[in-house]
């Protein structure tokens, strides 16, 4: 097996007395579409947190492309082309598409109004529009604030923000939680799009049949630690909902 | 990424957006956020009322122009306050520091001689420093320690106004510039517009240009909206808003120096209904305490809303406490219609 893209190793997270992570391992390759699973609790968005730089873990360690890394902060981790669509979407609900499409990365004038930060909107508005372009019902480009839009739409629009900016990895945490089964399709299809352009996809979700639909990998995250790894085509659903409920350990833990 | 454009992306398709309820719910929406211009109708059918009741005394040149004086310190607390408040912040400190700021003016004024317009410029400078640094201890506190705001600022109050009174012995200084009260205490730009109206007006202007399209006012309005969101996409929650609240204090000592021009003297008394005046001018103009909505605009009409009904009453012989009733009335409406906004907007 090659150097996986993003590895971690032994991480550690305590919330005063809750573990929610005890030693998790988790690897991605690149261009692979790779399923976090685990029940309610188990501590997969603690995980993604931890790779985002939005958490700092107690212990462990980080490789990115084989290189021990530390991620202190968001920014960290986006300058290394990873990008994260969290459970609670993290947009700003009173601005609008494009301004939450940009958010931290804002494109300004040209020349001295960009030194004092006057912000390009249409610029923006218009990338906007290219970047969601195939998202049809043009409902992204409009200037109506994010918290007016269905809960559907809101998601679309951070899975859509996810992807337009990762260039190495991208975190799905329950992407389409809110999605009717048509929308749910389409981020699938996203999903594999992103994939197929290179990057590595980690998806996690409670959604088994889509799992196995879209997974090249399934690992499994049991009470704060991996417990077990597979590929779809060689297990049944039965084995990966066993592993997550404990009635299966495939990895020993030390 | 070298990160300055998303590629064209893979994408997901939006829901189109389902059936005409959600569109007409959305039009109703965005209608009720244009309450700037509803407040601004409201500014204007006071003005129609007052001039059609008392059209020789009130809609005068002379008169407008008392108002927007008497207008001009609150409107530069307010622009402040309008950042702190869109931060989902508050800043209860402005008359304190106002009052602080002042009294170490004219110490430093004083001291250089207290004549000519190089002392007036030292003293202008001194006054606004020491506002910053009033706005840098409140931000600081309350990103880096995490004491909320309210606390915060209600501490720097009580500080800044003791603090004044410390320095002065709790007599007012008096021994200004002439410079500064002959010019623009009294004088008007192009024999029209009086100068503290004039610097008032600089300040609103640039403070709605900064909000409106700058990255500082679009890291203002994202803060207010989703803190985290904003400190997950990399902004630095703590210095914005350290920067924010320094940004009120230094307008603050401005305000003081605004405040020396107008009155001669240090007025310690006379502010401690400044931070509630320009809490509910911002307020009244549409701005949400609870964050991430609001506009300059909105708040210089919530400034002449209470100054047109003070001196429309006056000029009616109404007794001038209405005025105060009005206006706390005008208050509990804005933040209800606020609330209603963000109810119809969080049902979806
Ligand atoms: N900020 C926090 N403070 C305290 N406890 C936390 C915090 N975040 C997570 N936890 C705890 O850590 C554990 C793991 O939570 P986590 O959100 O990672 O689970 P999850 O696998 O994503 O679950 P779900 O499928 O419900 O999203 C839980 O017991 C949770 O209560
Ligand atoms: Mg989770």
């Amino acid at each position: 097996m090659t150097t996986p893209l993003l590895q971690a190793h032994g991480i550690v997270k305590n919330y005063g007395h809750v573990q929610a992570l005890r030693g998790a391992d988790f690897a991605v390759q690149a261009g692979e579409v790779v399923a976090l699973i685990g029940d309610n609790g188990a501590g997969k968005s603690t995980l993604v947190k931890v790779l985002a730089g939005v958490t700092h873990p107690d212990g462990g360690e980080i490789r990115f492309s084989g290189r021990v890394v530390s991620l202190p902060s968001p920014t960290a981790a986006r300058a290394m082309g990873i990008e994260t669509v969290y459970q609670d979407l993290a947009l700003a609900p009173d601005l609008d598409p494009a301004a939450n499409l940009f958010l931290g990365r804002e494109l300004v004038r040209p020349g001295l109004l960009g030194r004092l930060g006057f912000l390009d909107k249409s610029a923006m508005a218009e990338r906007t529009r290219t970047a969601f372009a195939e998202m049809g019902a043009g409902v992204q480009s409009d200037t109506a604030p994010v918290g007016s839009l269905s809960g559907g739409q809101r998601q679309s629009i951070a899975v859509g923000r996810a992807a337009a900016w990762a260039s190495k990895v991208v975190f799905m945490d329950e992407p389409t939680a809110a999605l009717g089964v048509v929308q749910a399709g389409k981020v699938l299809e996203l999903i594999r799009r992103v994939r197929d352009s290179g990057v590595a996809v980690v998806l996690i979700s409670h959604n088994m049949p889509q799992v196995f639909e879209i997974a090249d990998r399934i690992e499994v995250l049991r009470l704060g630690r991996r417990v077990a790894r597979y590929r779809p085509a060689e297990v049944s659903m039965e084995d990966v909902v066993g592993a997550m409920t404990g009635a299966v350990v495939q990895e020993e833990v030390s | 990424m070298s990160a300055t454009a998303p590629k064209p992306a893979p994408a997901v398709e939006a829901p189109a957006a389902s059936a005409g309820a959600s569109e007409r719910r959305r039009r109703a929406v965005r209608l009720a956020t244009d309450s700037t211009a509803l407040i601004f109708v409201a500014l204007l059918v006071l003005l129609a009322i007052f001039s059609a009741l008392k059209p020789g005394a009130f809609a005068t040149v002379n008169n407008l122009r008392n108002i927007s004086i008497a207008a001009a310190p609150l409107l530069v607390l307010g622009v402040g306050m309008t950042f702190v408040i869109i931060t989902a912040g508050i800043d209860l400190s402005v008359g304190s520091v106002l009052v602080f700021s002042g009294v170490i003016a004219v110490k430093v004024m004083t001291a250089l001689g207290n004549s000519g317009w190089g002392v007036v410029v030292v003293g202008t400078v001194a006054a606004m420093l020491t506002g910053l640094a009033w706005g840098l201890v409140n931000g600081a506190l309350i990103a880096k320690a995490r004491i909320p705001a309210l606390i915060v600022t209600l501490g720097t109050l009580g500080a800044g106004l003791g603090g004044a009174q410390l320095i002065t012995g709790g007599v007012n200084l008096r021994g200004v510039p002439r410079e500064l009260v002959t010019v623009v205490g009294v004088g008007r730009l192009f024999g029209v517009v009086p100068w503290l109206v004039a610097v008032a007006l600089v300040v609103t202007v640039v403070g709605a240009v900064a909000l409106r399209m700058t990255r500082f006012g679009r890291y203002t309005f994202a803060i207010g909206s989703n803190a985290e969101a904003a400190r997950r996409v990399g902004i630095n929650v703590d210095r914005h808003l350290i920067k924010v609240y320094a940004l009120s204090g230094m307008l603050a000592g401005l305000a003081g120096m605004i405040s020396l021009a107008r009155f001669t003297n240090t007025t310690i008394a006379g502010h401690s209904t400044d931070n509630l005046q320009a809490i509910a001018a911002v307020v009244i103009g549409g701005t949400s305490l609870f964050g991430g909505v609001g506009t300059i605009l909105g708040t210089v009409v919530g400034v002449f809303i209470p100054a047109v009904l003070q001196n429309g009453f006056v000029i009616l012989r109404v007794q001038p406490f209405w005025q105060e009733v009005a206006v706390g009335v005008v208050l509990i409406a804005a933040v209800y219609v606020d609330q209603l906004k963000r109810r119809a907007r969080d049902r979806l």
